[in-house]
């Protein structure tokens, strides 16, 4: 048990250690130009370019510039913007991270309840046009851009029917948090977790789906029905339960993706300052410290992630050690 | 891997037990990329979705034509001032606002006719339709061009990978382990964004920043270990296959072997993940040009398009509507052709419909 810790452990080290390296490459070993001139921004000063070449130890071989980026990234933590007038890079993006998970957290909680009765509902009735309707939703929702959906539903419940009784609820785009107005968190949110959610609610539902008329086969379905058990029981008991497993794993690497950025479209659309808006900004103004680190530091987290999934199931499933 | 498919070395496990279904019933079996084939034929849906592909492509291929002859409009020169003649008169394709002072332009919504802005014009007084079907020869040939890339790259991988196996196998397998960390999203924002102000510079060859390999190749990248994985598992399962046993106990060399028994059993998963990488390439493709570090101005893609419209969703949101309907139709029918596809050439499906 022990020594299967320490492997998981050393691998995620590793792992770490490869997706440093490969982000400091992408942004400073890329061949063609000259790293400064991106970090200085537009239209830089040659003062800022010598500060900037000064600062990275652009002047000093590759190993000595991955370990100062680093070191200010990890350590010091005072990365500083040149494009932002000398921002901390690092505090912003720590400041930023309550918005995501909040929107992030949200749209799990819708995603799953509903793929669990979507994914539930069609197997049970597989082959029947329900079924069949509902997987077809499904893989339109999957087949949808986020960012578009996101401004439909900003025009349908902001400008077109916002004056309607369904949706005059709905305030201005934009964040209120959650221990200042615990209502208005809920309001400004809910629509945007609904449309961050409709993607993997259609992934998940015909994951599960296929997994539960897989599970249909297995011996110990027939078992469960031979012994005399309702079909919903079998179905909810014996077949849910195993058919989680895939939904599981699955559900950690996303969630893990989604709080480290890859909700930027949504943010965007909906005007929630969270990570990924940061990123958003950083991108309109070439600012590539501050995109280096947001995407150094949801790196990281997607890999911490996976390695607290990994250990949940090493302490659940003895088979796995 | 199991059933018949596994008794047929050089040819895709799908024709297994159909071939020898035939031979049981007369002289002449047919290939199994034609039972595949005419299985596909007899799925309505994935019917469906080819011919709405292909018509999605012919139309883009027509756009220049519709701008010429029948829009009558420039699709990518700014023109404030035009005006397009409609039942009779003209009109002015940017009209004053509604407010007291006149204040500020809004372009014209759609008219439904196609000579005067079928959709309406954008907020440079440009036809939105031609622009649409303009948009759709980029986003098209963006997926379809990434969507190639990146399933040879990760053929290349997850073959080397599962055929290899060992050291080979452990460094392939970690690197996509690190890329696939990497929100992909961001992964591709991080490229595209050391890209786009300057182009690429590798030794002789020169990408310029407004090109449209750049999406090309920083999708494919973003995508590869997606579809690297699969196709390793499938290499792994053929390397323990009977055959490959087989082969090898005969002495055939390991060159052959990979490329008469492994290739072509690996090539059915490459088929089946074609689609589904250009689902995910079209979709990523209008994420990134939506974020202005995709397809650069004055081009068009259907992501630069619904950026254009997203400053006009409240007054005329046909702008940003059209091209997202666009997408959707397309990536829902690259999906249906995918599903379409592996249930005619997955090998289990065909022998369990079967017995």
């Amino acid at each position: 048990m022990l020594m299967a810790l320490l492997g998981r452990l050393g691998q995620t080290l590793l792992v770490l250690l490869g997706i440093s390296v490969l982000v400091f490459a992408v942004f400073f070993a890329t061949p063609g130009a000259d790293p400064t001139a991106r970090i200085a921004g537009r239209n830089a000063s040659p003062e800022t370019m010598a500060a900037v070449r000064h600062e990275y130890g652009f002047d000093r071989p590759l190993p000595v510039q991955y370990l100062r980026m680093m070191d200010k990234l990890f350590v010091t933590r005072d990365l500083s913007s040149f494009v932002d007038h000398g921002q901390k890079v690092v505090p912003e993006v720590l400041r930023a991270a309550p918005v995501t998970l909040s929107l992030v957290g949200g749209a799990a909680a819708i995603w799953v309840a509903a793929s669990v009765t979507i994914g539930t509902i069609a197997a049970a009735m597989r082959g029947s046009w329900i079924d069949r309707g509902l997987m077809m939703l499904g893989l339109v929702g999957i087949s949808m851009p986020v960012f578009w959906l996101g401004e439909v539903a900003n025009l349908v419940t902001q400008s077109r029917y916002h004056h309607s009784w369904l949706f005059s609820w709905v305030p201005g785009l934009g964040y209120v948090s959650l221990w200042r107005d615990p209502s208005g968190w809920f309001a400004h949110l809910v629509i945007p977790w609904i449309v961050l959610a409709v993607l993997f609610i259609g992934i998940y539902g015909r994951v599960l789906r296929a997994d539960l008329v897989a599970s249909f086969d297995e011996d110990f379905m027939r078992t469960a029905r031979a012994k005399g058990l309702s079909d919903s029981r079998v179905l909810l008991h014996h077949g849910l339960r195993t058919s989680m497993i895939t939904f599981v794993s699955l559900f950690g690497l996303d969630f893990a993706q989604l709080v480290g950025g890859g909700a930027l479209l949504t943010e965007v659309v909906f005007g929630l300052p969270g990570v990924g808006r940061l990123t958003y900004q950083a991108l309109n103004n070439l600012d590539l410290p501050l995109i280096m680190a947001t995407v150094m530091y949801s790196a990281v987290f997607v890999v911490l992630a996976n390695a607290v999934v990994d250990l949940v199931y090493l302490l659940l499933d003895p088979r796995t050690r | 891997m199991s059933g018949g498919g596994d008794l047929l070395p050089a040819g895709p496990a799908t024709g297994g037990l159909a071939a020898s279904d035939a031979v049981a019933r007369g002289p002449v079996a047919p290939g199994p990329w034609r039972v595949a084939g005419q299985a596909l034929l007899r799925n309505p849906s994935a019917v469906t979705s080819m011919a709405v592909l292909l018509l999605l492509v012919l139309l883009s291929l027509l756009a220049p034509a519709y701008a010429r002859y029948v829009a009558h409009t420039d699709p990518f020169m700014s023109d404030v001032a035009a005006t397009v003649s409609l039942h009779g008169e003209e009109v002015p394709v940017m009209q004053p606002n509604h407010n007291r002072l006149h204040l500020g332009l809004t372009p014209i919504g759609p008219t439904w006719n196609p000579r005067a802005d079928l959709l309406g014009a954008d907020n440079q007084g440009r036809d939105v339709a031609a622009r649409l079907l303009y948009g759709g020869r980029n986003s098209l040939l963006i997926s379809f061009c990434a969507a190639i890339l990146c399933i040879a790259l990760a053929a290349m991988v997850g073959i080397c990978a599962g055929f290899f196996g060992g050291v080979t196998d452990m460094l392939l397998s970690r690197l996509m382990d690190i890329m696939w960390a990497i929100p992909v999203y961001l992964f591709a924002i991080s490229l595209s964004i050391v890209s786009v102000s300057q182009g690429l510079h590798l030794g002789p060859v020169t990408i310029r920043s407004d090109s449209l390999l750049l999406p090309i190749v920083i999708i494919a990248l973003v995508y590869v270990p997606y579809a690297a994985r699969p196709v390793r598992g499938r290499v792994l399962s053929l390397r323990r296959a009977e055959f490959v046993t087989a082969a090898r106990c005969l002495g055939v060399p390991r060159r052959r072997i990979l490329l008469r028994d492994i290739l072509p059993n690996v090539s059915t998963t490459l088929i089946v993940l074609a689609p589904l990488v250009m689902a995910l390439a079209l979709l990523a493709e209008s994420a990134l040009s939506f974020l202005s570090i995709g397809v650069q101005a004055p081009a068009a893609s259907w992501g630069t398009l619904i950026e254009d419209g997203t400053g006009l969703i409240y007054t005329r949101p046909a702008v940003a509507i059209a091209p997202g309907i666009a997408i959707v139709v397309t990536v829902l029918a690259l999906n249906i052709l995918g599903d379409g596809l592996r249930d005619a050439l997955d090998v289990r499906e065909t022998s369990r419909g079967r017995s």
